[in-house]
């Protein structure tokens, strides 16, 4: 009996069954499926963080200042007032393995435009910024380094404040009041969407740091330094570089800490990957249980399909079926079924991963590669607790077998 | 007698069965012979051994001592598999119960046995419709075994018997569940297929049914008991002409 013989003798007898086939498929269609979307989520995730990374360029380096560790009362990183503008020149300018640097100072502010107004943070910078972040524009451009120098009252908008402020007019060119002080609108940043963590990041302005500094701050300091490394892999030479010009410029001395942390952006992003990595893991192996539950379901049914047809078995091997040909009968309903679960499961699982993007707001992506892996774990839960009833079935005496009631 | 002639050879087969601690002696040394066209019924009361000589001459048994030789081949100590291939390709079957597929309509019924040997599925249903034709169901072929009477599904058993042109047609109480005007027609079939020189071995405990062919053999306690020619004769097509014709509602319905 050749292959195809089998299979058409095995689908005719699923076909006859048509509602217990689909139920026996249903172990495996929410296994495959619910692994589909669990892992649909995760890679989503995984991906919005590589994104972030991206969008915020891998080779960068974020200098916080106020040392993690120091005597006394501390205040926490990012609290103290260590870092200042010669140091990013500093920075620009002798470290070799640094391509650029830029400033980042922030404070509330509360925007007015016309009838308008809206509340966001304020961020003092300089025009690397936006190409160490790789942010193009959508329209106008970025201010200066003659409008850093001279502190000029200029701005770049992000999209979510140009919705909220100028409701379809053009911005670029508007003057808008910005803690009371007039502000010329000179560019707007394109969309950049949610960061991993969820934020807005088109919620934002900026401005040149001497501005905010002087005119809306009052003060002399950086918050942080950001800058980027001339390639990937100068990552760390560049850290190297600037942890020992900031020693230096600060006068620290051999045995005291640094008053200053240089982190990696890829660092954070990373260790957020890992953990989704981890929980997506987590989750997919629960999902998986249901597909091993779902193959016990199928030897369930092959069973008593055996026992129910022994008398068909018995005709089949009257009429010179052999061992072999009951075992692969068998053993292909047992695979068809589970083929046919995984497929239809496979589907469910992206439609649902679909809906979750649509309806819960969470990214998802759907991966070949889960895809292919979830659907041969289905095919061989299929082949390996179809074998038992496919071989009981084979074993059978076919003088017992005929006369089966 | 010429070698080649004898379609089955037994000699001396001894067939003992255990169950538990008791040894069952269901065939004390029996010997018979079937030449190639003959029309032989097996009698006996249950208990005779006739229904375990039925299972070894089929091949769905081996026996316990002696030698079968079916077509010139000893069959007597093959592999299951090797059984299972003389089967499809030397014996039909045909059974009390009929033992159809259900769900399954008389066409594929009948091509079930070429599904396990090489046959394109044209030839499996061009053989097929000429064995439904030849039983009288050519019509019928798309029905399923529920759709049809109980000598329409004996029919369609013969037609999955023949389909394969085996050496010999084993039938196990064909008539047990039919009426005897169905059982008279199921017979005719029988003598229509042995008068194109198909050999069949009947098992049967009803006289008259035994008188429809050529030979008998009574089983008695495990052995041939008698062997004798049947003396006279009946023939279905003559029974049939003298039974009154009752209206089968079932068939009507059909052809309606």
């Amino acid at each position: 009996m050749n292959i195809f013989n089998i299979m058409k003798v095995s689908m005719r007898s699923l076909n006859r069954n048509k509602l217990r086939s689909f139920l026996t498929m249903l172990g495996i269609i929410i296994g495959v499926g619910a692994v589909i979307a669990v892992m649909a989520v995760g890679e989503g995730a995984q991906y919005n963080i590589q994104q972030t990374i991206a969008s915020l360029g891998t080779n960068v380096l974020l200098i916080f200042p106020g040392s993690l560790n120091q005597g006394g009362v501390r205040t926490g990183t990012g609290s103290m007032t260590t870092l200042n503008a010669d140091d990013l020149a500093a920075i620009q300018t002798q470290c070799p393995s640094v391509h650029l640097a830029a400033a980042v100072i922030g404070t509330g502010a509360q925007l007015v435009y016309g009838e308008q107004n809206w509340g966001t943070r304020v961020t003092g910078s300089n025009p690397e910024y936006f190409e160490i972040r790789s942010w193009p524009f959508s329209n106008g451009q970025p201010f200066t380094d003659a409008d850093v120098r001279s502190a000029t009252k200029v701005c770049v908008l992000g999209q979510t404040v140009v919705d909220n402020l100028f409701k379809g007019s053009n911005p670029v060119g508007a003057t808008i009041r910005v803690k009371g002080m007039p502000f010329k609108v000179v560019g707007v940043l394109s969309p950049k969407g949610q960061s991993a963590q969820g934020q807005d990041q088109d919620d934002i302005v900026v401005a040149p740091y001497t501005t905010v500094q002087k005119k809306m701050m009052g003060v002399t300091f950086l918050g942080i330094i950001m800058a980027s490394a001339i390639s990937e892999s100068s990552m760390d030479d560049a850290q190297y570089q600037i942890t020992q010009l900031l020693r230096v410029r600060h006068k620290i001395q051999p045995w005291e800490d640094n008053d200053f942390t240089v982190r990696s952006q890829t660092e954070i992003a990373n260790t957020a990957s890992a953990t989704t990595k981890v929980l997506t893991l987590l989750l997919a192996s629960i999902a998986s249980i249901s597909l091993l539950v779902g193959g016990i379901g199928i030897m369930n049914i092959m069973l008593v399909s055996v026992t129910e047809r022994t008398r068909e078995i018995g005709i089949r091997m009257s009429i010179g079926a052999r061992g072999k040909d009951i075992l692969f009968q068998f053993l292909v309903e047992a695979f068809v079924l589970s083929m046919a679960g995984g497929l239809i499961g496979v589907l469910i699982g992206m439609v649902s991963s679909n809906l979750i993007s649509k309806l819960a707001g969470w990214p998802t992506l759907v991966e070949p590669s889960a895809v292919g892996i979830a659907f041969l774990f289905a095919a061989a839960v299929g082949i390996f607790f179809g074998f038992y009833p496919a071989r009981k079935a084979a074993m059978l005496n076919p003088i017992d077998a005929l006369r089966y009631e | 007698m010429p070698e080649d002639e004898r379609v089955i050879q037994v000699s001396h087969v001894v067939k003992t069965y255990v169950m538990g601690d008791v040894e069952v002696h269901a065939l004390r040394g029996v010997s018979l012979s079937v030449l190639k066209g003959e029309f032989v019924a097996i009698m006996g009361a249950s208990g005779s051994g006739k229904s375990t000589f039925m299972n070894i001459v089929g091949c769905l048994d081996v026996p316990t001592k002696g030698e079968y030789f079916l077509d010139s081949v000893n069959v007597g100590q093959l592999s299951r598999d090797r059984l299972a291939g003389i089967r499809n390709a030397k014996i039909g079957f045909v059974f009390q119960g009929f033992n159809l597929l259900p769900r399954t309509s008389a066409l594929e019924n009948v091509e079930l046995p070429m599904f396990y040997r090489s046959v394109s599925s044209k030839t499996r249903r061009d053989k097929a419709m000429e064995a439904l034709r030849i039983v009288g169901l050519g019509e019928r072929h798309e029905h399923m075994p529920n759709q049809l009477s109980g000598g329409q599904q004996q029919r369609v058993a013969i037609a999955r018997a023949l389909v394969n042109d085996p050496s010999i047609i084993l039938a196990d109480e064909p008539t047990g569940n039919l009426d005897s005007r169905t059982s008279v027609e199921v017979m005719e079939i029988f003598q229509q297929l042995n008068d194109r020189g198909i050999t069949v071995l009947l098992v049967t405990h009803e006289q008259d049914i035994a008188e429809y062919a050529k030979r008998n053999v009574v089983f008695k306690d495990g052995k041939v008991k008698k062997d004798f020619p049947v003396a006279k004769r009946r023939v279905a097509k003559e029974q049939l002409d003298l039974m009154p014709v009752i209206p089968d509602e079932e068939e009507e319905e059909q052809a309606a």
